[in-house]
């Protein structure tokens, strides 16, 4: 069982600030995790730091586990193996109203009965603040959320977007340590979702806390968060910054997973300093460079992301870098995806398999525009394509 | 042309249905009520007079409703028989309310808890003593609580009573009649609320620092009060009207409106006093009716 609980202490006066780990220590450690719902591991066994400050997202397809993760730190679930240490103290037995923990729930969860003001102001009365500290605190979340004048409202009586900085406002109320938030946009339609990103980010490096955001948007995690740790079948699969996930996946599942990717299976042919050829049957022999960690000579595949693609209507001038270095395919346009900012091109190459381009629509008339059955070259560096395990 | 129509547009018809059933089997039969409660007692066929015959003329009709009085009703205030009747109707309809609500809670709290399919089983287990005729139950019951019956049985083997205690015809008697025949009426609405409540409301409560008893109380309980209201309604009022199980498991010193009713109407052939003694309880039932549907109307105008 759990020893001394820091939410005790954090009940009391939630201020927050005064159960920080010490120097160096990361604020949240999540060691050897694991649920077990009947059969099903819903968590097998996740380690993870989070340190104070930081915003991190746990990303993954529906039934990763990634939800049962984020119910086990606010406390709703009780992990079967591992600890989970907050500030150094093992709170993985501790109950939910125990613990320095909030959570911003994904249908916000707001109490029907209750007004605006009362939909806040519940954890800081559980809290036992004093009255006028209340109304104080309140009206700082409402002036923070930008809520003034619905203060009286009930839930029912406000908008999608209005309720979920209700929602937002009443989870960081009590100033926890840390502040969970389960799909938190999920329900908001695109424009307001990107501007609550925004907002959420801005509040986030305002108030210095410590966010773990769950989610299966990859932009959405990728928008917002310092760290990402991608979730597939109750194991974390890749715990990286946005950029390194995107551009060094760590398994074909992953660079499938975030964003769009270029796949060809192939099998490594010859080494060449630090430049790898590897032959493949849907787009010939692709010279890569070789990855950082070293890769088997087995099967491997070639991935690269659809806007590292050049298309010319010959190839590249640049006859000397051609000679060394430049994967160059030959094609024709087979479809044309125009999205506004970016038009998708699918190239059918000469040899067979497809290749996806995005082109940047950098002029506003269509000079540079190619059409279906157009013959084109696709070219990239061998900087452009990660090799992964296949 | 005009039954087309109805047909064309079938919800327009199950519009009005409602009110046709409300004219046809409670209007025009209070309609019937209320004038013998004006009447007096006869010797007669029917018993009472006067008695309305559209075929004798303008001026027979004229002279039946001028014999019409209210002086069945100057009859039940000024009673204490009828008084105390409705007296006691209430005090034991709010006694058993209150027992069904403590009782009947618990249970539905923990059938809406349980996993999906054994809510379902949890829910036939209710509903099944309606497979049993209501009479038989309650002679059932005479025969546990009878002198020689298996509650004393039980005690007496248990060592915890020396003799057997006299259950029939008490007070107690009644109430475990009435708690045990209600039962379902109570659970059922407060099972339906309860189970359809976002188990998130609880869980953002306890994350918010309720302990369990103020998760409980400032949460689940004031957002369960429609069902509430739905399971004390469907308790108070047919308890308040109960005839059978005082009649046959309480004693006969302290008499509900209903058996007193019953006794007008068989026993002394006074129709016009048991229709107003009628008239009277549906008026008294009528407020608390009342009352929750302002309540109701209110939450439906918060929500908004």
């Amino acid at each position: 069982m759990a020893e001394e609980l820091p939410g005790a202490k954090v009940a009391a006066e939630p201020a927050g600030g005064d159960a920080s780990p010490a120097a160096g220590q990361p604020l949240l450690r999540i060691e050897g995790v694991a649920k077990t719902f009947g059969t099903f591991r819903a968590v097998d066994g996740v380690s993870l730091d989070i340190k104070a400050g930081e915003f991190f997202a746990l990303l993954g397809p529906s039934g990763c586990g990634k939800t049962t993760l984020l119910r086990m730190l606010a406390g709703f679930e009780a992990p079967d193996e591992g600890r989970i240490l907050l500030g150094g103290k093992d709170i993985a037995q501790a109950l939910p109203h125990e613990r320095p923990i909030n959570m911003m729930f994904q249908n916000y969860a707001l109490f029907p009965h209750l007004s605006v003001r009362d939909n806040i102001a519940f954890g800081l009365k559980r809290a036992r603040m004093p009255r006028a500290d209340i109304a104080t605190r309140v009206a700082e979340m409402v002036a923070l959320v930008k809520l003034e004048g619905l203060e009286k409202r009930k839930p029912d009586q406000l908008s999608g977007g209005q309720r979920q900085r209700v929602a937002l406002a009443r989870a960081l109320a009590r100033r926890p340590q840390l502040l969970l938030l389960d799909e938190p946009l999920a329900a908001l339609d695109k424009k307001l979702r990107e501007n609550t990103q925004a907002e959420l980010m801005e509040l986030q490096r305002r108030l210095g806390m410590t966010f773990i955001i769950v989610t299966h948007d990859q932009e959405e995690a990728m928008t917002m968060a310092d760290r990402i740790g991608v979730m597939k079948s109750g194991k974390l699969a890749q715990v990286a910054s946005p950029r390194e996930l995107y551009e060094a996946p760590r398994s074909r599942w992953i660079a499938e997973f975030v964003g769009d990717i270029n796949l060809f299976d192939g099998e490594s042919k010859l080494r060449d300093g630090h430049r790898l050829v590897i032959g493949t049957p849907d787009a010939g022999a692709l010279v890569v460079a070789e990855p950082r960690e070293a890769v088997g000579t087995g099967k491997l595949a070639v991935a690269i992301r659809p806007e590292k693609v050049k298309l010319s209507r010959r190839g590249p001038v640049n006859e000397a870098g051609r000679e060394t270095a430049i994967n160059t395919l030959d094609g024709v346009i087979a479809d044309i995806c125009y999205l506004g900012g970016t038009t998708t091109y699918k190239v059918k190459l000469d040899t067979g398999g497809m290749l996806q381009a995005s082109v940047a629509n950098s002029a506003r008339l269509d000079v540079d525009a190619y059409s279906l059955n157009q013959h084109v070259v696709a070219w990239f560096t061998p900087d452009d394509c990660v090799v992964l395990q296949s | 042309m005009s039954s087309r129509r109805i047909f064309a547009r079938p919800a327009r018809f199950a519009a009005i249905a409602p009110y046709v059933w409300m004219v046809l089997f409670f209007l025009v039969p209070f309609a019937f009520v209320l004038k013998i409660s004006l009447s007096q007692t006869a010797i007669a066929q029917p018993p009472y007079e006067p008695v309305f015959d559209l075929t004798a003329g303008w001026d027979a009709l004229k002279a039946a409703f001028a014999a019409l009085s209210v002086d069945n009703f100057k009859l039940l205030v000024s009673d204490d028989i009828y008084v105390f009747a409705y007296v006691r109707s209430l005090t034991v309809a709010l006694t058993a309310t209150s027992l069904l609500l403590l009782i009947g809670y618990p249970i539905a709290y923990g059938m809406a808890r349980l996993p999906q399919r054994w809510q379902a089983v949890a829910m036939v287990l209710v509903i099944v003593p309606f497979w049993t005729s209501f009479l038989i139950r309650i002679y059932a019951w005479i025969n546990i609580l009878q002198h020689d019956g298996l509650l004393n049985q039980v005690l007496l083997a248990l060592h915890l009573v020396s003799q057997p205690v006299v259950w029939l015809s008490t007070d107690t008697a009644m109430y475990i009649g009435i708690v045990y025949s209600y039962l379902p009426f109570m659970i059922l609405p407060l099972y339906a609320t309860l189970a359809k409540m976002e188990p998130a409301l609880e869980e953002a409560a306890a994350d918010l620092g309720a302990p369990p008893w103020q998760v409980f109380w400032l949460v689940t309980f004031p957002l369960s009060l429609p069902g509430v209201g739905a399971g004390v309604l469907l308790c108070f009022i047919p308890i308040v009207g109960e005839f059978v199980i005082p009649d046959l498991l309480a004693g006969s010193n302290a008499l509900m409106i209903g058996q007193t009713l019953w006794l007008e109407f068989f026993t002394n052939k006074d129709w016009p006093v048991a229709s107003a003694a009628a008239i009277v309880l549906l008026v008294v039932l009528l407020v608390p009716l009342l009352l929750y549907e302002r309540l109701q109307k209110r939450q439906l105008e918060r929500g908004r």
